[in-house]
This record gives structure tokens, C-alpha cells and sequence, in this order.
């Protein structure tokens, strides 16, 4: 009985227009991407020479983060260029997964399609241009073929490489941060909306009532589950992008 | 009793629309399962690897972990595809 009131999926990630042509998921990505450069137009006007505190601090971190656990890791030191580009991504991408716990928000803006797909279409574009900037046309023969394939195999291995490298990166990049948030969105309405059917169901059974606590715990349990999770899909979101362009510009590593 | 009286009076009078979408629902349902027997078994393989290789080497952890990330990532990529046919269908 519970399980048919379930409702239909656009009723659940589409929302109003706040008015036309703006919603709430295009309102929550103004506002990441506000919100983002408020802290770090804030972090910059403080003085560098004294102790950082505050916006500064968490400025701080962020490119340490990025620097250490991102670009060392995949570009090595000639990456750390890119440390701009990287934070900024990964400051958006975060912001935009945390309001699918934040109440009254309720919904990560990366949970629909439209937003993953057009910062993956960023990153292939940055990548595309990195390699052939870094090694002319040999990018392309290079990435077809990589070193000491057999002749005859050429065709065969060119074909997997080229559709990998050039439609499943980009497909892949946007399908993953978009399924992810739109499952953990997804899990979060289904106990919800199970605590509330049991909680106000109209039934005899009077146990019923009491054991709706069970799925208000798992809803707890699953928001902070969610925190965990919008913080490692923006950095895998992040980290793929450092090892794509590390690979675009180094491809013998 | 209640959910078999409605089985029943769903499969007498079920008309050509919705025997297509409950056959969707039935893919569905199958696709999603099956996307994520692979990916299931080859996360568990990544991790269980980079725990292995953490606790042999713990001054490597870092490093591990990097690429354990990104190992997770690359497999995960197959079950939320499947995920989304899931989702798909079922609209």
C-alpha cells in the first residue's frame, strides 16, 4: 500500500519556475557559484602577512587541499598551473551537491543532468586543448596508438582507444557525479516519504505508528551518508580531471 | 489478501499500455539488478587490494588511496549507468 504512492520521478527533481526560464536547481547553482567567490574575493583582501583566520583559513585549506591531494598526485609540480581551474571546480561542484542536505533546499543542483554534462564538456574541451598544444598533431597518433602496438592490431586497438578517450571520458565523467546525487536524492525522498506514510497512515494497527522511527533512522543515517558522499564526488570529479589534462599533456606517464 | 485482490484485477484487466509498462518496470528493475553484480564485485576487489597494500606498506596509505579512488570511480561508472537505464525505464 505504502510502496504505490511512491511518486513519479519528474515529480520528484522537477521543480516550479521561480519565475519563467528560473528554478530552484538553476537558483541553487547561482548561488554555489556566489557563494564560492564571495569566500574567496573575501580570503584575498586579507592581509597575507599575519596569521589567517576565518573566510582566509578556509581559503587556505582548500588550495592546500587541491595542491597536495590533487595536482601532486596526478600532474606532479608542472601541474600546480592548474591548481586554479581544479579549485574552482571542485568549490562548484561541492557547493552545488551540499543542498541536497540542506533543509529547505533539499536538492543537489548536480542532480540534474544539465549541470554535470556541461562541466564535463569543460574538462574534455580543456583536455583536447592541452594535448594538442603540448604535442601537435602527435596527440592524436599518440593517443590512438599508444607505444608498441603491433601493425596489424592498429585498427582494432585505435577504434577502442579513440572511443574511450573521446566519447566515454566526457559521458562517464557527467553520468557519474549526475547518478550519484540523483540516488542519494532519491534515497533520501524514499524514507522520507516512508517515515511519513507510516507516521500519518489512517490504521488499526497500532504498532505502526512507533515503528516509524526505524525509517527516520535510516533517513538520518543516509543524510550523513550524503555528506560524505557530495565531498568525494567532487573530488573524483576533481581528481579525473587533473589525470585527464595529466595525460593529455604527459602521455608516456 | 488486500495487495492479491489488486494483483488479480490487475492481470484480468490490464490493457496493451499497461502490460508495456509493467513489462518497463520488470526491465527496469532487471537492468539496474544486473548492472550491479559487476561493478559490486570489482569494488570490492579495488578496496580489499588497497587495504592489503595499506597495511603492508602504511607509509604508502596516501598514495593507495589516490588511486583506490580513482580505481572505485572508473568501476562504479558501469552501475550507474545502469542506474540511469533504471531510472529511464521506469519513466
Amino acid at each position: 500500500m505504502l510502496a504505490l504512492d511512491f511518486p513519479p520521478i519528474n515529480e520528484v527533481i522537477r521543480w516550479k519556475d521561480l519565475f519563467p526560464t528560473f528554478n530552484k536547481v538553476a537558483l541553487i547553482a547561482c548561488l554555489a557559484a556566489l557563494i564560492g567567490s564571495a569566500i574567496y574575493i573575501l580570503a584575498a583582501r586579507r592581509d597575507p602577512m599575519v596569521a589567517p583566520k576565518g573566510a582566509r583559513n578556509l581559503a587556505e585549506t582548500g588550495v592546500e587541499f587541491i595542491e597536495e591531494q590533487i595536482v601532486m598526485q596526478t600532474m606532479g609540480r608542472e601541474g600546480l598551473g592548474w591548481t586554479p581551474f581544479l579549485l574552482t571546480l571542485f568549490i562548484f561542484v561541492y557547493l552545488c551537491n551540499l543542498p541536497g542536505i540542506i533543509p529547505i533546499l533539499q536538492m543537489p543542483a548536480t542532480a540534474r543532468m544539465a549541470l554535470p554534462l556541461f562541466l564535463a564538456l569543460i574538462v574534455w574541451i580543456t583536455y583536447n586543448v592541452v594535448g594538442f598544444k603540448h604535442n601537435g598533431a602527435g596527440y592524436l597518433t599518440g593517443m590512438l596508438w599508444p607505444r608498441n602496438v603491433p601493425v596489424a592490431m592498429r585498427p582494432l586497438v585505435g577504434l577502442i582507444e579513440f572511443l574511450s578517450n573521446i566519447v566515454l571520458r566526457p559521458f562517464s565523467l557527467a553520468v557519474r557525479l549526475f547518478a550519484n546525487m540523483l540516488a542519494g536524492h532519491m534515497l533520501l525522498v524514499t524514507f522520507a516519504l516512508l517515515t511519513n506514510a507510516m507516521l500519518f497512515a489512517e490504521t488499526k494497527q497500532i504498532l505502526l505508528k512507533p515503528m516509524s522511527i526505524l525509517p527516520f533512522f535510516m533517513l538520518l543515517f543516509l543524510t550523513v551518508f550524503e555528506v560524505l558522499v557530495g565531498f568525494l564526488q567532487a573530488y573524483i570529479f576533481t581528481i579525473l580531471t587533473g589525470v585527464y589534462i595529466g595525460l593529455a599533456a604527459h602521455p608516456e606517464h | 489478501m488486500e495487495s492479491l485482490a489488486l494483483l488479480i484485477a490487475v492481470e484480468e484487466g490490464l490493457a496493451a499500455d499497461d502490460q508495456k509498462a509493467a513489462n518497463a518496470a520488470i526491465g527496469a528493475g532487471f537492468a539496474y539488478g544486473l548492472a550491479a553484480i559487476g561493478p559490486g564485485i570489482g569494488i570490492g576487489y579495488v578496496v580489499g587490494k588497497a587495504i592489503e597494500a595499506m597495511a603492508r606498506q602504511p607509509e604508502a596509505a596516501g598514495m593507495v588511496r589516490t588511486t583506490m579512488f580513482l580505481g572505485i570511480a572508473f568501476t562504479e561508472a558501469l552501475a550507474l549507468i545502469g542506474f540511469v537505464v533504471f531510472i529511464l525505464l521506469g519513466l
